[in-house]
């Protein structure tokens, strides 16, 4: 349904006589006029089950007519028909001669679609691309493929890149086999750039006096297309037109009732839900809003995890705060701190069950890299809940705001130079790849602490365990809140085959030979 | 753009953008693309517009022909021609097991047939290739379990189609994140339709094998289909006689599971008007569609494209 209306024009609300208008009609309505669908014309079927009465269908057709009032839709027909019978379907029906409009047939062929989707308008729009493929063939050639998202294009235009900024001039844009001097929307081309400048799949390119905007917080509204509902603080891959930033929701505004409209609170949104969320992404995006492109301001979250496309939505606007808040470079940087320490500054992430080990080894190896004159600090889950993480509980979703925490607070401290190892049990699989996320290529490890439920259970030094199988604690890993093995990490610690000497062995060697080797987006 | 001031109306173009597009997004997240090339107008299609989107180059990925040993003789000429003229490398798998096993159509029934010749050596041939991004030139117009196909419909790492993780689509944003070892079946001709096809075969002068047009063959009939005699492994059954009929195909395949139509389309303009008269789908002429309830679904799961 979400994707029909992706790519619609025009919507048919297709409403059963006998039960006029009902929540599904009206949360399609909401859905299509979300996606851009900007004409809906009312087609109620089974009229021959009410005799082909007229009261019935106007009943309907008073309701729709508000529904798409409310939404900005232009009603532009309402059908009385009989499916079964053909009734006004293809043909004009007998038994209804108070309808004097055309049939459905003859109504969607007579639509004219026009400019009726945001950023359809041919004339008037300044250019803009997405870059989706770099073309080198050869290095006489570097050219920039994508498709007119908006405006004209020709050679000698000015144009700027976006994120950077950048300025530089279409020298040439290849159309199919040859060259052309012009493309407008719509248009998959490829163009060279002369100057050269630096530009990557995910880039947009715009007009140089039309700048686009750039932002990493938004204001936005969801479909939620999964099983899995919406989790606070849980980082997606968020992708906009051609670039893939991760991004977490920090804020649910407010869910839809599909039927009145109403702005409900809600602390997540499951499937089919619609509602209205703040966005933070990782990385600057360049966007427009979906009111004024459908292929700039269109979204969808994928879940990290299964990869499954959990979300469809689309861009509302900026939020102030990334506007004014830039990442400040400052003139000593990481590379200058890590110098002054003689290391390499670096993330240790052990996970594991409770008891299976983390803080033992975490111990030793800050003991065994100090002594070594490395400079170091271990984040362990229990001290940071006296602070930092006092607000926390143990819930699905602050559990995520936990780790994020955490994961930033590494990053600081990697980008101060130092090596931070940290021992949390940082069950899900998607908030680790989030914590590798933050940290450049080759400087995150992730170390998978690895004891049986049974072996832990069985050593329970604080004894946790004990009670969470009595009931007396929620929300315990592995006894009613799940644990995810990680399906690749840079290397497994067997703590009931090893002693925490070998493991911590094993680990200094794996970091004194510069770290897991290639760093993946795992 | 035309070569042959054919139409080339604002729906083509259309069609033709989205297809770029669509095998660039799959060529930039892709770590070892390849299209499957079948010799039919589909394939010429396509590869036609894989051209067109990664010139001044050629097309960054090889082609792969799963050659059942079962095909018209014109096809596989016709297809050697057309590699040497793209200068892509064209990579030739067929089933060498089957082949040592003895499975012909004829033999063991067309359904094992294909699940051998086709299905089972087109896993062989992927695996060998670790190849991640495969096009391929489904329409969603052939047949029923390809109408609910997706542009980009991800297979397991064994290759298998799970109808219920397939992933919503909207605009044009193509979610193409995989776990390891799994794949992207990748469909840019989805939207076209068998006249789309031709239209744009007239529009850009596009060679195609000549059993597409209407001509005088010797056939035999089985349960009401014109089977064309290709050669002579086609063993003839009791009382039956080739004889001459004016014929073409909608559709190529396995010659021997493969109707053909009675035509009198001779021309491009004609298979065009005949095309759009049809009320049928051009799938009707393949037989291995026709095995058993939901045939092609079954055939799709366990990685038929």
């Amino acid at each position: 349904m979400a994707t029909a209306a992706s790519t619609a024009r025009l919507a048919v609300v297709l409403v059963d006589a006998q039960r006029g208008v009902v929540p599904q009609t009206a949360r399609h309505m909401r859905i299509s006029a979300l996606f851009g669908v900007r004409s809906a014309v009312l087609a109620v079927n089974k009229m021959e089950l009410v005799q082909w009465d007229r009261s019935v269908f106007e009943a309907i057709r008073v309701r729709f007519r508000e529904i798409a009032h409310e939404l900005g839709v232009s009603g532009v027909g309402a059908i009385p028909l009989s499916a079964l019978t053909g009734d006004n379907l293809t043909r004009p029906a007998e038994d209804a001669p108070w309808h004097e409009g055309p049939t459905l047939l003859s109504h969607l062929e007579a639509f004219d679609p026009g400019e009726s989707a945001p950023g359809e308008s041919a004339s008037g729009q300044p250019f803009r691309m997405a870059v989706q493929y770099v073309n080198r063939p050869s290095h006489h050639f570097r050219g920039y493929c994508g498709r007119v998202a908006a405006g004209t294009v020709a050679v000698g235009d000015a144009v700027r890149v976006w994120p950077a900024g950048t300025e530089s001039r279409v020298e040439s844009i290849a159309f199919g086999e040859g060259f052309r001097d012009r493309a407008r929307r719509g248009d998959s081309v490829t163009l060279t750039l002369a100057p050269e400048v630096d530009v990557v799949r995910g880039d947009l390119l715009a007009a140089a006096d039309a700048p686009i905007e750039v932002s990493d917080q938004f204001r936005g509204r969801l479909v939620w297309m999964d099983g899995q509902p919406l989790a606070v603080g849980r980082s997606y891959v968020m992708k906009a037109h051609t670039r893939e930033v991760d991004a977490t929701v920090t804020r649910i505004r407010h869910r839809l009732d599909p039927l009145t409209g109403q702005e409900l609170a809600a602390p997540t949104l499951r499937l089919n839900d619609l509602g209205t969320v703040n966005l933070a992404a990782s990385r600057p995006l360049p966007f427009a809003p979906f009111e004024e492109s459908r292929e700039l301001g269109g979204f969808i979250l994928i879940d990290r995890t299964t990869n499954a496309t959990a979300a469809a939505g689309i861009i509302d606007h900026p939020l102030r705060r990334a506007a004014n808040l830039e990442w400040q470079d400052f003139d000593v940087s990481k590379r200058v701190r890590a110098r002054m320490k003689l290391q390499r500054p670096h993330c240790v992430w052990l996970t594991g069950l409770s008891a299976s080990g983390k803080t033992t080894i975490a111990n030793l190896l800050d003991r065994r890299l100090t002594s070594g004159g490395g400079h170091t600090y271990v984040l362990d889950g229990d001290n940071v809940r006296h602070g930092l993480c006092r607000d926390l509980g143990f819930t699905e979703a602050d559990r995520v705001e936990n780790i994020r925490r955490v994961a930033e607070v590494a990053r600081l401290m990697v980008d101060a130079g130092l090596i931070v190892i940290v021992a949390f049990i940082s069950p899900f699989r998607s908030e680790r790849a989030f914590a590798r996320s933050l940290f450049e290529p080759g400087e995150f490890t992730e170390v998978f602490v690895d004891a049986s439920l049974e072996a832990c259970s069985g050593r329970d030094p604080k004894g946790l365990y004990a009670k969470a199988l009595r009931g007396e604690i929620a929300n315990f890993t592995g006894v009613d809140s799940p644990y995810e093995r990680p399906e690749d990490p840079d290397i497994r610690l067997d703590t009931e085959r090893l002693t925490p000497e070998e493991c911590v062995e094993m680990l200094a060697e794996l970091l004194d030979r510069g770290g897991p080797a290639s760093a993946g987006d795992g | 753009m035309s070569g042959s001031g054919e139409p080339f109306d604002a729906w083509l173009a259309e069609l033709e953008s989205e297809a770029i597009e669509i095998l660039r997004e799959g060529v930039a997240v892709a770590a070892r693309p390849v299209m499957l090339y079948s010799i039919g107008k589909d394939s010429s299609v396509l590869l036609r517009l894989a051209r067109k989107a990664f010139w001044p180059g050629p097309p960054p990925f090889p082609l792969l022909h799963i050659d059942t040993t079962w095909k018209f003789r014109e096809m596989i000429s016709f297809r050697d021609r057309t590699a040497s003229e793209t200068g892509m490398e064209l990579r030739v798998h067929t089933n060498e097991d089957g082949v040592r096993a003895g499975v012909t159509p004829f033999s063991h029934g067309s359904e094992l047939y294909t699940d051998i010749m086709k299905t089972a050596a087109l896993r062989q041939a992927l695996d060998a290739g670790a190849h991640d991004v495969i096009f391929g030139g489904g329409r969603r117009d052939e047949e029923g379990s390809r109408a609910k196909e997706r542009v980009f419909s991800p297979r397991s790492a064994t290759h298998q189609w799970d109808p219920k993780t397939q992933r919503p689509e909207v605009w044009k944003l193509y979610n193409t994140r995989l776990q390891r070892g799994e794949s992207l079946r990748v469909s840019p001709l989805s939207n076209w339709t068998e006249a789309d096809v031709w239209r744009y075969i007239r529009a850009e002068e596009i060679p195609v094998v000549s059993l597409y047009y209407a001509a005088e063959r010797p056939v035999v009939e089985r349960e009401g289909r014109w089977i064309v005699v290709d050669d002579d492994r086609m063993p003839l059954r009791p009382g039956e006689r080739p004889r001459l009929r004016r014929i073409r195909f909608r559709t190529l395949g396995c010659y021997p599971l493969t109707a053909a139509v009675e035509s009198e389309a001779g021309t491009l303009d004609e298979i065009i008007a005949e095309t759009l008269a049809a009320d049928s789908s051009e799938r009707q002429g393949r037989l291995i569609d026709h095995d058993g309830d939901g045939s092609m679904e079954r055939k799709k799961r366990e990685g038929y494209f």
